[in-house]
């Protein structure tokens, strides 16, 4: 039981923006994926739901190829998926409440009050209590952020994949986010993949980084595997000097 | 020559970029009939689309079949100059309100209106990720959006048609007692003589086409929307017209095969 990306390769039109991308996330473990700005970091995260079929190669989840299932058991396989999008995706014409408990009302066995109990538990979670009758326009970026994020895990998933879930809050915020996201794994043993580009907090709370480039995985290793890197183009990303990454292409 | 090259290939592109738009809404359409069993995903929705669909529509038809029903009995009777017996009004007025204009001039008001909106509400909702959202969450987008709004289409649009048709009679028959020489026994007579009950049928088969057709349309341009606001822009342009263009060559269509 693990997710496994495979050899993919995906282009849009004639922007090659995958090009062999493998990639395994192990069950348990925190991942993040780092790399620039429309390295394809979404791309390949979208892989993994099926929101994007590969050109070439496979994805696996749980022993399924996502790219070859029916309809049906993708729905199905995507009841275990919580998905934060980069920008909320709230729907915008339901308040946070009925956005948070959108994944609950799909789970038959659930009642009406057992989903508004979990809908507000998810929202303190991301501290927006009382926030349930709001509409998603009432809010402000990084609490539309934290609404989405209470969306994807209120269903209790097994996976969830984060697009950048701390991006633009404020520090305090985001080591709740962070912590939020450790005791996921911890407490309920969530398999996490992260997008970030906070490479502090991407060493602190993941168990694995991998850096995408140029459309493949360039390194994949433990934090401390990945900061002892000497590939001039992991040290330039995760310092932030240019010139090193240039200094090789 | 290279300027030719280039208009070759422009031609080409835009050739196959039609065809795989039509292949596109074939698939469409292909989900959307195997979403209609879906109904736990689109029931709750098709009566707020319904209403949504009537809300929309009706002062705008009403509207226009009122003022149209005028000019047609105006029309008629400055036409018939005398040699045709002035009671023909109400036949001219009655068989194309309910054979044409009714049903088109809703059509076109409505891809307007109700294609638009639709256009333009989906359109928003694939650009900024919420149908990808809808996915994630295992709610099928066409089953939660297309269907209920298609249906709500093809069961609310006949009824608009029947309203819009039967105003416009009466505005021609008030305008006819107005501002024509003639009674009303004279243009019921006339409404009466060639009024067959397949006219209203035919009426309702159309709008029943046009109705999917506007809210179909509105589905597929929103569904396939791209690049932000400005995306949103051109998918709602665009379901506007080519539903427009759809309902025309719908209406000889129907001409051709039921009124032959
Ligand atoms: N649906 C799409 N259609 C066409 N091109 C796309 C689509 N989605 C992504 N792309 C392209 O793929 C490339 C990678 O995009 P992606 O969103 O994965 O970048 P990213 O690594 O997530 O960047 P960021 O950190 O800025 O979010 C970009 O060049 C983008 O234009
Ligand atoms: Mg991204």
């Amino acid at each position: 039981m693990s997710i496994e990306l495979v050899n993919v390769c995906k282009s849009f039109d004639s922007n090659e923006v995958l090009k062999g991308l493998s990639l395994t996330i192990n069950d348990g473990q925190t991942t993040t994926i780092v790399g620039a700005s429309g390295s394809g970091k979404s791309v390949a995260l979208k892989h993994i739901v099926g929101l994007l079929r590969p050109d070439r190669g496979d994805v696996w989840v749980d022993e399924h190829n996502v790219s070859r299932l029916d309809q049906d058991s993708l729905y199905r396989l995507r009841r275990n998926i919580g998905y934060v999008f980069q920008f909320a995706a709230l729907f915008d014409s339901m308040t946070i409440g009925e956005n948070v408990g959108m994944g609950l009302r799909r789970m038959p066995e659930l009642e009406e009050d057992e989903i508004r109990q979990r809908v507000s538990e998810c929202l303190a979670l991301v501290e927006l209590s009382g926030y349930e009758d709001r509409l998603p326009s009432q809010l402000s970026g990084g609490q539309r952020k934290r609404a989405g994020l209470a969306r994807a895990i209120a269903t209790r998933p097994k996976y969830i994949l984060y697009d950048e879930p701390t991006t633009g809050l404020d520090p305090v915020t985001t080591a709740v986010i962070d912590e939020m996201i450790v005791r996921m794994s911890e407490e309920l043993g969530v398999t996490g993949v992260i997008i970030s580009h906070d490479m502090k907090s991407a060493f602190r709370i993941s168990d694995r980084v991998a850096m995408l480039y140029e459309g493949m995985i360039r390194i994949d290793g433990t934090p401390d595997e990945v900061r002892a890197s000497d590939d001039p183009i992991v040290k330039g990303f995760i310092q932030g000097i240019p010139e090193l990454m240039g200094a090789k292409s | 020559m290279a300027a030719i090259t280039t208009h070759v290939e422009a031609v080409g592109q835009a050739a196959i970029r039609s065809v795989s738009s039509v292949g596109r809404a074939g698939f469409l359409g292909i989900d959307a009939v195997r979403a209609l069993r879906k109904v736990e995903l689109w029931g709750p929705h098709l009566i707020p689309q319904l209403a949504r669909v009537g809300v929309e529509s009706v002062p705008i038809a009403l509207f226009i079949a009122t003022f149209t029903g005028i000019v047609l009995s105006l029309q008629a009777s400055y036409t018939f100059t005398g040699a045709v017996p002035l009671y023909f009004v109400g036949t001219l007025v009655g068989k194309t309100m309910i054979l044409e204009l009714g049903p088109v001039l809703t059509g076109l008001a409505l891809s307007g209106r109700v294609g638009a909106n639709i256009a333009a509400e989906i359109g928003t909702m694939r650009v900024t990720d919420q149908i990808d959202a809808l996915e994630t969450l295992a709610y099928d987008p066409v089953a939660y959006l297309v269907v209920p709004r298609v249906l709500a289409g093809a069961i609310m649009f006949p009824l608009v048609v029947i309203l819009a048709n039967a105003i416009g009679i009466l505005a021609g028959w008030g305008a006819s007692l107005v501002l024509l020489d003639l009674s009303s026994p004279e243009f019921l007579k006339g409404l009466k003589l060639f009024f067959l009950p397949f006219d209203v049928r035919f009426s309702f088969i159309k709008s029943i086409t046009f109705g999917v057709t506007v809210t179909a349309v509105g589905c597929y341009f929103g569904f396939h929307t791209r690049g932000g606001a400005e995306g949103v822009g051109h998918a709602t342009t665009r379901a506007v017209v080519i539903a427009s263009m759809i309902i025309l060559v719908l209406d000889a269509f129907w001409a051709a095969v039921l009124l032959r």
